[in-house]
């Protein structure tokens, strides 16, 4: 326990580190002025407005301030990685009973959805038997993050009780997920399941003014939000710009003070020199990783070896270096998000293939294999997805670093409804780039990408000794047990059987107009939206 | 004339089907569809219970022909559907931006206009002198500058011009004002795409201009007015430019129609809420019921604006009679 306090302790620096790296001045000590619209860019359309259905940050960034969570991730502290707060609970964060099977909310008293309803226990019951417990033929995109749940019942009208199967360190973080909107109950009886997925009724710090398809969402100020004195702005308009360029100059141009999800780093060097202290930059490690995986129907890929050379050829130490300095990567990590108390240490890491010190040793080991395996110098085709931004520069960098080892690489990219289609039905690929990008950081759940099993992991294989970790591991409630269990899985996944690849761990960029204050960049751009903290320094205006 | 207006209108129907059975198939035969993109195109874990219960809620488990037969009795029963990305019907998504489109390529026809007529007739009027050779450049540049790069270079002028002027960069309203709401918003908005693809489209226009100016000028009747000492305005205006529109007005309305649903990546450069920049968003989403209307929506504008050509030459060209 005494090693996991320090890690979170670390971890608690780290974050505030990056979270600070601002090039602007720091708002920390300024009170709060009330008033002025923000207007922000949203590179993502909206499919529906139902958050319990959608996965794109489209339906974040404009529509989560209409909505409130039972629990989130502290605004004021988001780059942690543990630090839920209530947000529609009251006071603390529940301890789980029953030996971590049982989790108890305290409801607040006096919430109302903006249409007057009041807010009850009921509300969340309804709100979580629709994720976790949908009726046939409505979906839920993430219930299976649920899948130790029992039941969630209203024992009194503001209590809430989550029974679960099993202890389980996932929960909390999937409770937590920012796609959790409460909706009341009498809008799911009285209008249907689908209801949500066309209207908008929430708790959160704004009340929806209207949408304009394709061009932009406005809230405005909800006078009876539950938190006292927020939230801080008379109102905000998201504007939707699914072009780079327009969300830069935009940014630039006065059109708009904040995009939230990231520009790469080039685009922050350009703002910064166009507008000096008007940008405030906030950086982030990002929860959102780039892999490669190995097609293990396909020969030669089906061999471990050649799997292990792949990973050993990458020299993502020196990759970093030169990589952040053009894409949104940057830090190397194992199969959890960098800086959480649950990751890989450096050491640690150093002992994995792929990520030892000495790279040219490791390159030697890498070719010694490939000739172990009789496939020195082969050669095959890379698949990637056709998005510059990480894809495309990283698969470069990969091939090159691949050149090194003696291997022949081309490149295949496709657009993201073809390169899906290849992953998931065609399967038609030999290695292709894949990703895992996450909203809540929580290792425990994130990390099935790794599972053969899992229905995203497109490597086509059955690795019947990492299912085994993994569950011991979503059934230990202890933190000491987890680690151990993290590393074994990280061991058997990313050396042993090198069945997927890791290569670096995106950054988060985030320039921002330095009148823009009380926004802290969280490590993923699905959290930390609500608004309710955000205001408007007009001095800076 | 009349026999000519039906059988045109008739032939429009087959003509119509055949782009309906090419548009459907083509787009199902990309691999992906919807439900991949919505649930899995974000990297988050996607249940493959979760895609098939969407692509069943989207009818996309039904056999192709049943889905084929909605899509065209759609016509018949003027149920166009759904986009099965939004939810909302194709009428309401295609109707919000065809304002913003229709208005873009107005503006832009109107630039194109105000250059070509007047830049192609002086051009020829004024052969091989520096005039000439001045318009000639300029409409060459016009046809070289793709108007997304006319369209960028646009943009950052107008920053850092404002920029170094005022101190402050501004650059157009990347959200629309509907023109009835704000005219002058309105107008700051899409002048710049209106004369980015504006100068571009009149470019081909000019070179057309001159040339058949040069041809009609050089024929016997334009000789005959000059000989019986009619004024060189009378015989450049009354005789020779009306007769010399006839190529002019089929480049011009081709273009239009192309203005409507094409400024794809114009649309993109300015943030315009248009039918370029649905089109490209519903692709991308593999929204295929939205994608097959507006693809239909630009076959009909193609269709339509010829038989309206067709019929204009007889107004212009009285020689002309349909049979």
């Amino acid at each position: 326990m005494k090693y996991f306090s320090a890690r979170i302790a670390i971890a608690a620096i780290a974050g505030a580190a990056l979270g600070l790296s601002a090039v602007g001045s720091a708002s920390a000590a300024q009170k709060p002025q009330k008033g002025g619209i923000l207007n922000f860019v949203v590179g993502s359309k909206i499919p529906s407005y139902d958050g319990h259905r959608e996965t794109t940050f489209g339906v974040i960034h404009p529509l989560a301030p209409f909505y409130s969570l039972l629990i989130r991730i502290n605004p004021d502290n988001p780059q942690s990685a543990t630090d839920f707060v209530c947000d529609l609970c009251k006071g603390k964060l529940a301890k789980p009973t029953n030996g971590g099977t049982t989790y108890t909310f305290k409801i607040r008293k006096g919430v109302k959805f903006h249409d007057g309803t009041p807010l009850t226990a009921a509300d969340i019951v309804a709100t979580y038997q629709k994720i976790i417990f949908p009726p046939e033929g409505i979906p839920s995109a993430r219930k299976t993050f649920f899948r130790m749940v029992e039941s969630v019942s209203a024992p009194s009208k503001y209590t809430v009780v989550f029974k679960l199967q099993f202890p389980s360190g996932a929960f909390i973080g999937a409770l937590g997920n920012p796609y959790n909107w409460t909706y009341s109950k009498k809008d799911l009886d009285e209008n249907g399941y689908t209801w949500h997925q066309k209207n908008i009724n929430g708790t959160g710090p704004f009340v929806f003014v209207q949408h304009q398809p394709g061009s932009f969402v406005e809230g405005k100020r909800y006078a009876g939000y539950h938190h006292k004195g927020q939230p801080y702005l008379d109102g905000y308009k998201a504007i939707s710009a699914s072009k780079m360029a327009v969300r830069l100059q935009a940014i630039r141009g006065g059109r708009a003070a904040i995009e939230f999800r990231g520009f790469p780093p080039k685009a922050r060097d350009d703002l910064v020199k166009a507008l000096g202290d008007k940008i405030t930059v906030q950086e982030s490690d990002w929860n959102c990783a780039l892999m490669t995986t190995p097609n293990h129907k396909v020969k030669p890929f089906d061999d471990p070896r050649v799997r292990r050379a792949l990973t050993l050829s990458l020299d993502r130490w020196g990759g970093s270096k030169y990589l952040s300095n053009i894409a949104i990567v940057k830090t190397v990590g194992g199969v959890v998000f960098p800086g959480h108390p649950l990751a890989a240490t450096k050491e640690e890491l150093q002992k994995i293939a792929g990520y030892w010190p000495d790279i040219e040793k490791s390159r030697a080991e890498a070719k010694r294999l490939l000739k172990e395996a009789g496939v020195a110098g082969m050669s095959f085709e890379f698949h990637n997805r056709g998005v510059d931004q990480p894809y495309k520069v990283v698969g470069t960098w990969m091939i090159d670093q691949w050149r090194r080892i003696g291997l022949k690489v081309t490149q295949r990219v496709q657009p993201s409804p073809a390169f899906y289609a290849t992953l998931r039905k065609k399967k038609d690929f030999q290695v292709s780039m894949d990703f895992n990008c996450q909203a809540v950081i929580n290792p425990i759940a994130d990390i099935t990408k790794f599972l053969g099993s899992a229905g995203n992991n497109y490597g086509s294989f059955e690795d019947k000794v990492l299912e085994d970790i993994y569950n011991k591991l979503l059934r230990s409630g202890d933190v000491n047990t987890q680690l151990k269990l993290i590393r074994q899985y990280e061991k058997r996944a990313l050396d042993e059987q090198a069945s997927g690849a890791l290569t670096l761990w995106w950054y988060k960029i985030n320039p921002h107009r330095s009148f823009v204050k009380g926004w802290k960049i969280a490590p993923s751009h699905y959290l930390n939206q609500q608004l309710d903290n955000v205001w408007l320094d007009k001095k800076l205006m | 004339m009349y026999a000519y207006i039906v059988k045109r209108l008739l032939l429009m129907i087959p003509t119509l089907l055949g782009a309906a059975v090419l548009v459907f198939y083509l787009l199902r035969a990309v691999p992906g569809d919807p439900c991949e993109i919505r649930l899995a195109g974000t990297g988050l874990y996607a249940d493959p219970a979760e895609i098939e219960l969407c692509q069943k809620n989207l009818g996309l488990d039904r056999p192709l022909y049943v889905q084929f037969f909605e899509f065209v009795g759609g016509y018949f029963t003027g149920d166009l559907g759904d986009s099965m990305w939004t939810g909302r019907p194709i009428t309401y998504e295609i109707g919000l931006r065809f304002q913003l489109s229709l208005q873009v390529a107005i503006m832009a026809t109107i630039v194109s206009v105000l250059l070509a007529i007047p830049l192609g007739t002086i051009s020829a009027i004024r052969q091989d002198t520096w005039i000439d050779y001045v318009v000639r450049a300029f409409s060459i540049a016009g046809i070289a500058i793709p108007s997304f790069w006319l369209g960028i270079m646009i943009i950052l002028g107008l920053l850092i011009i404002t920029q170094q002027w005022f101190g402050t960069p501004w650059m157009p309203p990347i959200d629309y004002v509907s023109p009835f709401e704000d005219p002058l918003a309105n107008l700051s908005q899409l002048i710049w795409p209106a004369i980015a693809t504006g100068y571009r489209y009149s470019a081909v226009a000019t070179r057309m201009t001159r040339s058949a100016m040069l041809e009609v000028l050089r024929e016997d009747y334009i000789r005959t007015a000059r000989a019986k000492g009619l004024l060189e305005k009378l015989i450049i205006n009354r005789h020779a430019l009306k007769n010399a529109m006839l190529p002019v007005v089929t480049i011009i309305s081709i273009e239009f129609a192309f203005l409507i649903g094409g400024l794809v990546v114009t649309e993109q450069v300015f943030n315009l809420n248009g039918l370029g920049k649905l089109f490209v968003d519903s692709v991308g989403a593999q929204d295929f019921n939205l994608t097959q209307q507006l693809a239909m929506l630009v076959v009909l504008i193609f269709i339509v604006t010829n038989f309206v050509v067709d019929l204009f030459y007889a107004w212009l060209d009285p020689r002309i009679r349909y049979a």
